[in-house]
């Protein structure tokens, strides 16, 4: 833990005493556990905020009679996870979304899955929970079989109660959950004036797999599959953080070549869908010249994955202790010829591209979101860059292998989309000068550690930078190896609500641009 | 504008010229999936793509159907934005719960004769999610399905593969 962490955390830490809220510390390797009463959360998140912490994840856990309600906090790249334990007869706790809006739809999906009441919610309608399951039914207690009591169809979430707005001139437009294009289901309803956005409200949760259900009693192996799965663009970065989860818990470290080989395959899975948003991006503004040069160099970059690593995707790549895959001398002759080729071909068309009235036009000032609303919202990724947000785990809190490289975090700071399109171009950049690196590390080596059966209750924490973002995985074990609880938090959690605010005074038709532009994904949101 | 058009044509014409081993294969699929989309669709197959709750890793391999190396829609195939066009249904995912009605409803806004394939192993026999409260496993527990393609994604060519299966079958 560095120096830095114990300045602030234990300063803190004895101005939280001082004010009369109780701390039990635990220290953890990588992760501080503070442990307080119940009645303290929402005052605790006051002095968080005060303290500039950032709110980064929230989830539940039922062990025995009780739950044990979780709150991750982040700042400096040191973590810290607030714990409170609830009886089972009183399982309600006050609200931290009055003070961190980042909380607002996690303490929802809390709510709808473990029955856990959040205190002066300010939105304390239902989130995941659409009409697969009552309501006072909660699928993630222990006494609710995976397999639920569904209906034989069910029906859809009618009575949703969404945000009016009534006054001459406004209307109503409902989108979804099935789109027009190839894209996951969720609904956004809009209210505008003309073509003015006034209002946007999204509905997700339509692709709600019950994951965090069916993770429990899984092996290691079988958990680092369907962590690969929380969401496909990600299936490095989810199973990476699953695994770097599981493997606190059993105290055991990876190779360093399996940790060199992880950084090459989240590097080229960053590379890989930068390329294809940014085609996208353009797509959207019918410049279709970007659309297939772009998705050109997708194509040829996913052909090598398969070449190298048998899987265009990357899946089942990250496996418990280490990786599943192998690069060969030949294969790293490969990588860098495809570094070459795409540094060159950017380097074509980047200046058309930066020259073009059309993306201009389209791209500058659409989509604003402010410095503090990023800030407000904890925005991460490159929707958080754009925003002058720099947090980059990579940097920050560097887990191996980056942390014996040098790395230079991309930054914009208008806002816009064509900032968010410019942090994507500046991250490949720096992603090739990454996989350089690795290569160039590589030494001969075991690709896995031997497993070790982690003890019962043993639990871990996942940071991973994701391509999106940071990603924080939960994992606690129970007896015999098996999974007794696990919490993916994709970064698209975070960065959803952010679209609700910069689409606003934009126009409707702008719409599909300012979400691609954020690109969250609805699996990962869903779980 | 003149570095638009000079990338462009120095870019070339990737459609026609394969560079990779399988292309011959792609081609081949290609042709073969034309004079059944020309014999049977008088030349034009409607697609629409349905999101049933995957995890979002086929719609990738699919998108990647349009990019110029497979460049889908020079065979006839066109995926279209509204279920009221479409020939067939590609469905992808187990298909969730909470997305039941709403595939329910695509299909009877899909007019008849109609042709459902259930893309991936998810959508194919519930893949890693399977069936639980949350899930109702295979598509084919939902609607009628004629042709699947399994794997997790399946590749652009496994996916050619699997239209021109349905033509053929
Ligand atoms: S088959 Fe694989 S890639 Fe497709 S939705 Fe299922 S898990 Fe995702």
């Amino acid at each position: 833990m560095s120096t830095q962490h114990n300045d602030w955390c234990s300063e803190f830490l004895t101005r939280v005493i001082a004010a009369g809220i109780p701390v039990t510390h635990i220290e953890k390797s990588t992760f501080d556990i503070w442990q307080i009463n119940a009645y303290d959360w929402q005052q605790f998140a006051e002095f968080a905020h005060h303290e500039g912490l950032r709110w980064s994840a929230g989830w539940a856990e039922q062990r025995d009679a009780q739950y044990l309600v979780n709150a991750c906090f982040e700042k400096q790249g040191s973590y810290i996870v607030l714990r409170a334990t609830l009886d089972e007869a009183a399982a309600e706790l006050p609200s931290q979304a009055t003070v961190y809006p980042a909380a607002n739809r996690s303490e929802r999906h809390t709510h709808d899955l473990f029955g856990v009441k959040f205190t002066d919610h300010p939105d304390p309608r239902r989130w995941v929970r659409h009409q697969a399951w009552p309501e006072h039914s909660y699928p993630l207690r222990k006494d609710f079989p995976a397999a639920g009591y569904p209906e034989a169809v069910t029906p859809p979430d009618m009575n949703y109660p969404f945000i009016k707005a009534d006054g001459a001139g406004v209307y109503e437009i409902p989108v979804g959950p099935v789109h027009a294009g190839i894209i996951e289901p969720g609904h956004f309803r809009f209210q505008a004036v003309g073509e003015l956005i006034l209002n946007l409200e999204e509905r997700l949760g339509y692709v709600h797999k019950g994951i965090e259900k069916i993770a429990e009693g899984r092996t290691p192996e079988s958990l680092a599959r369907l962590a690969g799965r929380v969401s496909g663009d990600t299936t490095v970065g989810h199973a990476w953080a699953a695994c770097q989860a599981m493997e606190q818990a059993a105290e055991i470290s990876i190779p360093p070549r399996a940790a060199l080989l992880r950084g090459i395959l989240a590097e080229r899975e960053r590379i890989a869908n930068h390329l294809g948003d940014m085609g996208a991006i353009c797509n959207d503004v019918a410049f279709i010249f970007a659309q297939v040069h772009f998705t050109r160099l997708r194509e040829l970059w996913l052909r090598s994955n398969a070449k190298i690593f048998k899987s265009r995707l990357l899946m089942d790549c990250i496996i418990p202790g280490g990786v599943s895959c192998d690069i060969l001398e030949a294969d790293c002759i490969v990588v860098r010829e495809d570094i070459k080729r795409l540094r060159k071909e950017l380097d074509q068309l980047i200046p058309a591209l930066d020259l073009n009235t059309t993306l201009e036009d389209r791209l500058y000032t659409a989509g604003f979101l402010s410095e503090p609303i990023a800030a407000a919202f904890g925005a991460l990724g490159y929707v958080g860059r754009a925003s002058g947000q720099t947090f980059d785990i990579r940097r920050d809190a560097p887990y191996s292998p980056y942390d014996k490289v040098a790395f230079k975090v991309a930054a914009e700071n208008q806002g816009d989309i064509a900032s968010r399109f410019w942090v994507r171009y500046k991250e490949i950049i720096a992603a090739m000068k990454l996989l350089e690196q690795f290569m160039q590390q590589l030494e001969p080596g075991e690709l896995t550690t031997p497993w070790q059966i982690p003890t019962a209750g043993a639990e871990g924490l996942g940071i991973i930078e994701g391509w999106r973002g940071e990603i924080i995985s939960f994992v606690r074990f129970d007896s015999g190896n098996t999974i007794a609880r696990f919490y993916p938090r994709d970064p698209s959690i975070i960065n959803w609500p952010a679209l609700e605010k910069l689409v606003l005074n934009n126009i409707v038709p702008d719409f599909p641009v300012c979400n691609k532009s954020l690109n969250g994904s609805y699996s990962g949101n869903d779980l | 504008m003149f570095r638009i058009l000079k990338k462009t044509l120095t870019t070339g014409m990737l459609t026609e010229r394969f560079k990779f081993p399988k292309d011959a294969e792609l081609e081949q699929l290609g042709i073969e999936i034309k004079q059944q989309i020309d014999r049977r669709f008088s030349g034009s197959l409607a697609i629409r793509q349905v999101d049933a709750g995957s995890c979002n890793g086929c719609e990738l391999e699919i998108h990647a159907l349009n990019n110029p190396y497979y460049d889908i829609e020079r065979f006839g195939i066109h995926f279209v934005a509204s279920p009221r066009h479409a020939d067939i249904l590609l469905v992808t995912g187990p298909v969730s719960r909470h997305m039941q009605t709403a595939l329910l409803r695509t299909y009877d806004a899909t007019p008849n004769p109609k042709w459902v394939i259930a893309v991936g192993d998810c959508a194919v026999c519930g893949g890693e999610f399977g069936e639980s409260y949350a899930s109702c496993g295979k598509v084919a527990n939902v609607i009628p399905v004629d042709v699947t393609i399994p794997g997790c994604p399946p590749s652009p060519l496994v996916l050619m593969s699997g239209i021109l299966g349905l033509m053929k079958g």
